[in-house]
């Protein structure tokens, strides 16, 4: 039997339109437009000026803070302007506009493989920090943050996440199946940054060309351990991925350090090995340009700052019939308002909806079918805390464990009665996480 | 393209099931317990059924328009649910107004005064057939023949169900018959009859075979979980057994597979977490043997769902799901 997580969960149509298309590059863009805030955490100071002649891989915005992250340039070329730019949600970010000269004369520092096998932990999350990683997965937290866990919480096994849950994401799965080395070589780093000897790199089973990949890149390795997954969504998540593979649950609040483990997504682990080993920083990522009615679904290798019209250009262009854009999966991503708008460091995959599948369906009453119960994976009962949620009932959403919630919509997937139950839940949710805040400041 | 884009929040995908396609599989799963009414009783049961959909239909449309002054809510087939399970839970020849009046209950009682489909505290069905059972008892507990009366409506042949000749039979100690012989001996059901239902009874609750065939096809189509059935039968079963009887005859007749299979499980009235359904179950299950032992009426599986539908709100609010992470640490 394949492991998954104990509680909860769903199977939608995994719809992997683009799983047998190798990432290609896209033409260069006219122009890039880096924003400096692709991470959670303070905006990058930029630190390149209106005029300058910049350099393929050079820094442009520098890290603010502990919870932050480097931006360097994707191409060589002109900094045209730097302003506010509208992101694909509509919010302005201060931004870098670069034109590209072609030439991409680049700046980067690759290490012998001498100086790489001495490296200390330290210095290799000195390297990550300086590259500007952040996880990929789509939640964009700074890895270097991740990497040093509080002292009082020892750390004995790193986790790989490669099970790319959401449906219709490719991106992840043919990293794997075409960079199973370097992500090996990734991990292996990962692990000497935090000092464990064993690694579990979990992948879903629908993908069985990636695990036979990496299975064979891992031969040699001394405590990594491919694990498949029953295909489940969220088993992505970060809690879902540690009770499945490791059988250990993070308690209500608390960090995967508390249980022992660092989870890291597997683009994440490539962009180690091409920071330490090849001296890259971060400044592309493999997107799935997906929908079902898109002419060439496929996988791009993007610099970041390109126009996501380019992107979608490159895989055929928008269909007719398009009515809503997700950036990210079609069950955690959100809708895009601005095509304009480019690319960032979290944009996993981008799903062209076409009008047929664009709309809600009305709402009817809740039959109390329990179907969001059996799917939370949280063992939350969503229907009752979204009434609360309408109902305004802060005090008792915190006792139903309202925060516990990792918003993966498994409960609106299956509602019969098309409630929306994230909806409310994300609106009592935010309220009841600011009430906590406040009285955690006034306590103070 | 049109350049208006959709925005709305996550996810942006959504399951294929619908309200109206999951009472379309209750109604699908029912099928085959109709036919059986319909080939033991006949044109009785034809007219009973045919009154009691009409009826809850109606009375769901009318006050849909004239009280509620909203939209149509037929339209999601629940009122046909009502309808066939309340007929099914009637015996075959009773009166047109009867059956009406338990539909109007049904449905203008039991379930639109308190807000129609999901908001009703007590199963409609069961609540309609209770009515009627406390309002016209004479006319509730006279059970046709099956087959013999196939072609009337009219003066049936009646006669009694297995369980009242069992409450009479435990009642009448003196006599020194046993249960099983006294039920051999008047009304002469074997196990292979009960399960495929030559018996006296309610419509839709003699063939045994008939509701479990349905309750496989509710099962696999995921209309409904394992929990409260099994609950049910098992702990009805488990406390005969206690109570040295053999359990297999209570087990096929009566209402107990209709309700367990079918009422038991109606969402709106039972409990939403699995640990609650279990409760749940066991408790209409201990309620229903309690009635047919020592109650007054030889049947209690209506008055122990409706009673444990009273319950389900607290039983809700006190039996939750374990939530993640809560495991005790070993």
């Amino acid at each position: 039997m394949l492991k998954t997580f104990r509680k909860g969960g769903i199977h939608p149509p995994e719809n992997k339109l683009s799983a047998l298309s190798k990432i290609t590059d896209i033409p260069q863009s006219k122009e890039y437009v880096v924003s400096l805030s692709q991470h959670i955490g303070a905006p990058a100071q930029c630190c390149v000026e209106k005029g300058e002649h910049i350099a393929k891989y050079q820094l442009i915005g520098k890290s603010a803070g502990f919870v932050s992250a480097n931006i360097h340039s994707p191409v060589s070329g002109t900094v045209r302007k730097i302003d506010k730019f509208k992101n694909a949600f509509g919010f302005e970010t201060t931004s870098v506009f670069i034109t590209p000269d072609g030439q991409n004369d680049e700046e980067r520092h690759p290490l012998t493989s001498e100086v790489t096998a001495k490296l200390s932990s330290k210095e290799i999350i000195g390297i990550i920090d300086n590259a500007g990683i952040v996880g990929l997965g789509g939640a964009t937290f700074p890895t270097k943050v991740k990497l040093m866990p509080p002292d009082n919480m020892p750390v004995d096994t790193l986790l790989i996440n490669g099970a790319e849950c959401e449906p219709y994401l490719t991106n992840d799965q043919r990293l794997m199946e075409e960079c199973p080395e370097e992500i090996i070589e990734g991990v292996k780093l990962l692990m000497r940054a935090i000092n464990v000897e064993k690694a579990y790199i979990a992948i879903e089973s629908n993908k069985p060309e990636a695990i036979k990949a990496l299975e064979k890149a891992a031969a040699h390795a001394t405590g990594i351990k491919i694990t498949p997954l029953k295909v489940k969504y969220p088993q992505g998540g970060e809690k879902q991925l540690i009770d499945a593979v490791l059988n250990r649950q993070v308690p209500s609040g608390g960090l995967p350090a508390s249980v022992g483990v660092i989870v890291q997504n597997v683009a994440t682990a490539y962009a180690v090995k091409q920071a330490v080993i090849d001296g890259t920083p971060l400044t592309e990522r493999v997107i799935t340009v997906t929908g079902p009615d898109l002419p060439h679904p496929g996988n791009y290798r993007v610099p970041i700052g390109t126009p996501i019209s380019d992107i979608i250009e490159a895989a055929g262009g928008l269909p007719e019939n398009t009515q809503k854009v997700v950036i990210g999966g079609p069950m955690m991503g959100k809708a895009a308002s601005n095509l304009n708008a480019t690319a960032n460091k979290g944009m996993s995959g981008i799903l062209i909806v076409p009008k047929r599948y664009a709309m809600r369906q009305k709402a009817e009453n809740c039959v109390r079918c329990a179907s969001c119960v059996s799917a939370c994976p949280m063992g939350l009962e969503p229907y009752l805390i979204a009434r609360l949620s309408e109902l305004k009932d802060y005090k008792r959403l915190e006792e139903e464990r309202v925060m516990d919630c990792i918003e993966c919509g498994s409960c609106s997937y299956v509602c019969i009665s098309h409630r929306p139950l994230l909806d409310y839940i994300r609106i009592g949710k935010n309220k009841t996480g600011a009430i906590i805040k406040s009285r955690k400041t006034n306590n103070k | 393209m049109n350049n208006e884009l959709i925005i709305s929040s996550s996810p942006h995908i959504h399951t294929s099931k619908t309200v109206e396609r999951t009472m379309l599989d209750v109604i699908i799963a029912l099928l085959p317990a109709i036919a059986c009414s319909l080939f033991f009783f006949g044109v009785g049961a034809l007219v009973v059924l045919a009154t009691a959909v009409a009826g809850c239909v109606a009375t769901e449309f009318l006050i849909q328009k004239f009280l509620i002054k909203g939209n149509s809510t037929i339209g999601n087939y629940s009122a046909i649910v009502t309808g066939v399970l309340l007929a099914l839970n009637l015996p075959s020849n009773l009166p047109v107004y009867i059956v009406l009046l338990g539909s109007v209950f049904a449905i203008g009682i039991a379930k639109m005064a308190f807000g129609g489909l999901g908001n009703n505290i007590f199963n409609p069905a069961i609540a309609g057939r209770v009515f009627l059972l406390l309002s016209f008892p004479a006319q509730m507990t006279t059970w046709p023949l099956p087959i013999v009366n196939r072609w009337q409506y009219f003066d049936m042949e009646t006669g009694a169900t297995i369980l009242s000749t069992m409450k009479e039979g435990a009642g009448d100690v003196s006599t020194g018959a046993s249960i099983a012989s006294s039920m051999k001996d008047i009304v002469e059901v074997s196990p292979v009859e009960a399960l495929l239902g030559n018996m006296g009874g309610s419509m839709g609750e003699v063939s045994a075979i008939a509701l479990l065939i349905g309750g496989a096809y509710l099962l696999l189509r995921k209309v409904i979980s394992w929990h409260i059935p099994i609950a049910i039968l098992a702990s009805v079963a488990l406390f005969y057994l206690i109570l040295g009887d053999d359990p297999l005859m209570p087990l096929l007749t009566g209402g107990l597979l209709l309700g367990a299979i079918f009422m038991a499980t109606d969402y709106a009235t039972s409990p939403m977490s699995h640990k609650g359904m279990i409760i749940y179950g066991v408790m209409i299950g201990i309620i229903t043997v309690v009635i047919r032992k020592w109650g007054a009426y030889p049947e209690g599986v209506s008055f122990a769902i409706l009673l444990m539908n009273g319950l389900t709100p607290l039983i809700n609010r006190y039996f939750k799901p374990s939530k993640f992470g809560e495991r005790s640490r070993k």
